[in-house]
């Protein structure tokens, strides 16, 4: 990534190394290093293949919820409602097989629809009574948590084909499905934001909304597609996360809007928008991980782990405004 | 005392520049107690430069300022209020959310030990009210009253401080004629009590009305000042607009053709009335007015910006339905906002992304953006326009205002537009720039592009236009040929009252 902006077009350039290291997402990748350098220094289970394996799984369901939510961040808005998704899509999809007996694709693919009337409900409130994204998605973050509730009265649905495990824990070459997932989805969205028109769109609507109008584009079409995205995107992590516990909870995915913001933004990102990166997102979800690893591995004590995961937050997102600031 | 020979202010030798422009260049002007001066002059002659210099929101480069003879230092807002100065803006500075003795007194708080004393906010404010001869409960929320209600507000708030000098910017441009009649007789109320009043209006029956003395500026100086009896229209408008057109480009000859565009009685919900117009192949066609007449407005609506309440807009002959600023594209409508930073760039972004804006679709195969294509037009347009830039990937934030407008002008002609609108194209620019601009859109004339152009200098309309559509609030007032046209003639619409 060459600019601020993040959108690259000659990538085969001779001075390529440069341009990484000048990257934002650069930054963010050496914290990670860092990070995995002392774990792996100072504690032996840090090391073990299960463990790296584990550590990637568990952050990939933040990662993928959080590609959706950082394309929304580029457009300057935000949605708080995808941990909901995430909970609502597990339980429907979960609902789906073991109640309806419907088939495992057609299961999942429900839980995709989901999401996206979720999303695009959000998109319709930001762009219709033109409702703050912030109001407009902690209002849908109630409602589908609520229906959630109301499906299951609160109890989890079990009894999910075997079929439908695979998903979130089978492996596919040694490697966890959920982190091809991940990956794959990391790919065609990187693809998506730095190659394409919508993509290109996306970040001028996120640094100048008026001027990106009056360039003769459609933005709020644009952001009805990108919130609908973010859905799906939340569901399909929900989904992922359902087949792993092999049941659809109701409570799943609380709070993890929170996760998914702090990823992106930790990944570089600004919440005034027109800025942001998957690679970054990805990286911003994974330190995330590994912290969270890293404490359990060190037993440092639950309440602080918690306390600590929000400082590390803050230092990060401080250490770029600075880097941001001197430019 | 005041002494009868001296003004109670006077103001003598104020000069202020700003980057590029002399706005104030060693300006008198006096005022004395109990009369109405009305400022007049055109956008830019340095009106409000002046006022907020008095007012404390500029400081003078140079010059002094007397108050009752002694030499006064007017460094901010609040020192000018304590000598007695208030200023009511065109857009009112009350606070929409509290109620009237609450706005009156605010920042002055009445208190009783630390408490805020209401009551007695109230009574003070019910007094002042009936000195404005407003009868509405101090009580009220501000946003419930009328445009001229708050103005009352802000006069009675003027009051508050024992005011001896208020400057009213614009204040009837959105009232209307009961509603100046009343603030009229308030006018004539704080004469009689010897309050020195500036009235800043460009509605000449307004200021045959209500002035004792009409003071005309034009590029930051006095042009002259006039008697009662030596007010007329027509040498308020002769003192007006006397600027040299000096070496503005003028349009080369280009073939006009048959009609682009044409568009048939288009109105706005509240503001523009009847449109009607029609711009030809290879025509430069110059919209003229003062700032709010609503020449941008239209251009707004016909590019789909703003709703359009009624009227019909022909491409070509064909009636077309423009409903977003997507089918105005569609429609090879190209459009060069007023405001190049909040409507014309993504600032973040960088040359080649924003010259490719517009255009991104036609440089793309199955939405796939073409890299060497979009590197291509932009280099190809960085070169037409000259634009000043390191590379294609330098940020536009980073460039010059006049290389910042050029490439909103690129991204436009990148498109191959039809039609191209600009509005204000060469605002705030530097020489060297303008003229480029000019000759840019002459040669785009030329190459049977209809042009549209909005424009508050009067020399730049003039230099350009082919024809000139003179708006005045809100309506087509005149339109004159490129023959026929002068700054006077032009002027004159302009500011005419008959509506």
């Amino acid at each position: 990534m060459t600019n601020k902006i993040g959108v690259n077009s000659n990538s085969f350039s001779k001075n390529i190394l440069r341009q990484i290291a000048r990257s934002a997402s650069f930054n963010i990748f050496i914290i990670l290093f860092v990070m995995c350098a002392i774990m792996y220094i100072i504690s032996p289970p840090f090391r073990s293949i299960d463990n790296i394996l584990s550590v990637t799984r568990a952050f990939s369901y933040i990662a993928i919820m959080a590609i959706g939510e950082c394309i929304v961040i580029i457009t300057a808005g935000v949605d708080l409602s995808v941990g909901s998704t995430f909970g609502l899509a597990g339980v429907i999809t979960a609902l789906c097989m073991s109640i309806y007996n419907i088939p495992v694709l057609p299961s999942i693919l429900v839980g995709l629809v989901v999401g996206a009337l979720i999303g695009l409900l959000n998109g319709i409130l930001i762009i219709k009574p033109k409702l703050p994204p912030f109001i407009a998605t902690l209002g849908t973050l109630s409602m589908a948590r609520g229906l959630a509730y109301i499906i299951t009265q609160g109890y989890p649905i079990t009894k999910v084909p075997i079929e439908f495990l695979y998903l979130g824990q089978g492996y596919l070459l040694s490697i966890p499905v959920p982190v091809w997932c991940m990956f794959l989805l990391a790919v065609i969205f990187s693809v998506f934001l730095n190659k394409t028109v919508l993509g290109r769109r996306i970040y001028a609507l996120g640094g100048n909304e008026v001027a990106t109008r009056i360039s003769g584009i459609n933005t709020d079409r644009i952001k009805l597609i990108v919130y609908t995205l973010c859905g799906v995107l939340a569901a399909f992590s929900g989904i992922i996360t359902a087949s792993k516990l092999g049941l659809g909870q109701p409570t799943a995915g609380n709070g993890y809007e929170l996760d998914a913001v702090a990823a992106v933004i930790i990944g570089g990102a600004s919440l005034s928008g027109g800025q942001g990166t998957i690679l970054g997102t990805i990286l911003g979800a994974a330190i995330m991980g590994v912290l969270r690893n890293a404490l359990v591995l060190l037993s440092v004590n639950a309440y602080w782990q918690q306390f600590i995961i929000g400082f590390v937050i803050l230092f990060a997102v401080t250490a770029d405004q600075l880097r941001k600031n001197r430019k | 005392m005041q002494n009868k020979n001296s003004p109670y202010l006077k103001m003598r030798g104020i000069t202020k520049a700003f980057p590029g422009v002399l706005a104030l260049d060693r300006v008198d002007f006096d005022l004395e107690l109990g009369k109405v001066v009305a400022l007049v002059g055109e956008n830019g002659a340095g009106k409000s430069t002046l006022m907020k210099i008095l007012s404390g929101v500029y400081k003078t480069d140079a010059g002094e300022i007397f108050i009752d003879n002694k030499k006064v230092e007017i460094t901010d807002p609040l020192a000018s209020q304590n000598l007695g100065i208030s200023i009511i803006y065109q857009e009112l500075n009350l606070l929409q959310n509290l109620n009237i003795a609450e706005n009156i007194f605010i920042g002055k708080e009445i208190k009783k030990h630390i408490f805020v004393d209401k009551e007695k906010m109230h009574e003070e404010s019910q007094k002042l009210l009936n000195e404005v001869g407003l009868n509405v409960s101090t009580k009220t929320l501000v946003r419930d009253l009328s445009t001229a209600q708050k103005q009352m507000v802000e006069v009675a708030k003027a009051l508050s401080f024992n005011s001896k000098i208020i400057i009213m910017d614009e204040p009837t441009s959105s009232l209307t004629d009961t509603e100046t009649a009343i603030l009229f007789n308030i006018i004539r109320k704080l004469k009689s009590k010897n309050v020195a009043i500036v009235f800043i209006s460009h509605r000449m029956n307004e200021i045959f009305e209500i002035a004792d003395e009409v003071v005309v500026m034009r590029d930051g100086k006095i042009v002259g000042k006039l008697d009662r009896h030596e007010m007329s229209e027509s040498t308020i408008i002769n003192l007006m607009v006397g600027r040299e057109i000096e070496d503005i480009f003028s349009k080369l000859p280009a073939d006009i053709g048959e009609p682009v565009l044409e568009v048939k009685n288009l109105s706005t919900k509240d503001f523009l009335k009847d449109i009607s117009f029609t711009l030809r192949k290879g025509e430069i066609l110059g919209f003229a007015g003062l700032v709010g007449a609503g020449r941008s407005e239209v251009m707004r609506a016909i590019f789909g910006i703003d709703k359009k309440e009624t009227g019909e807009i022909f491409i070509h002959g064909k009636k077309v339905n423009i409903e977003s600023t997507e089918d105005a594209l569609k429609h090879g409508i190209g459009f060069i906002p007023e405001d190049r930073k909040e409507q014309g760039l993504v600032l973040g972004m960088n040359v080649r992304e924003n010259i490719t804006l517009a255009a991104l679709k036609a440089l793309s195969k199955f939405n796939f953006i073409d890299n060497k294509k979009e590197e291509g037009i932009a280099k190809e347009y960085i070169d037409k326009l000259s634009i000043k830039t390191p590379s294609e990937e330098q940020i536009v934030e980073n460039l010059s205002g006049g290389n910042q407008q050029k490439v909103v002008i690129g991204k436009w002609m990148a498109t191959n537009p039809e039609i191209l609108i600009l509005d204000e194209p060469t605002r705030g620019i530097d020489v060297g720039a303008k003229k480029e601009i000019h000759i840019l859109m002459s040669k785009l004339a030329q190459q049977g592009v209809g042009i549209i152009l909005i424009s508050s200098e009067l020399p730049e309309i003039l230099g350009m236009s082919d024809r000139i559509i003179v708006m005045h609030e809100g309506r087509i007032k005149g339109e004159l040929s490129r023959e026929e046209a002068s700054q006077e003639k032009i002027m004159k619409i302009a500011i005419s009252n008959n509506s």
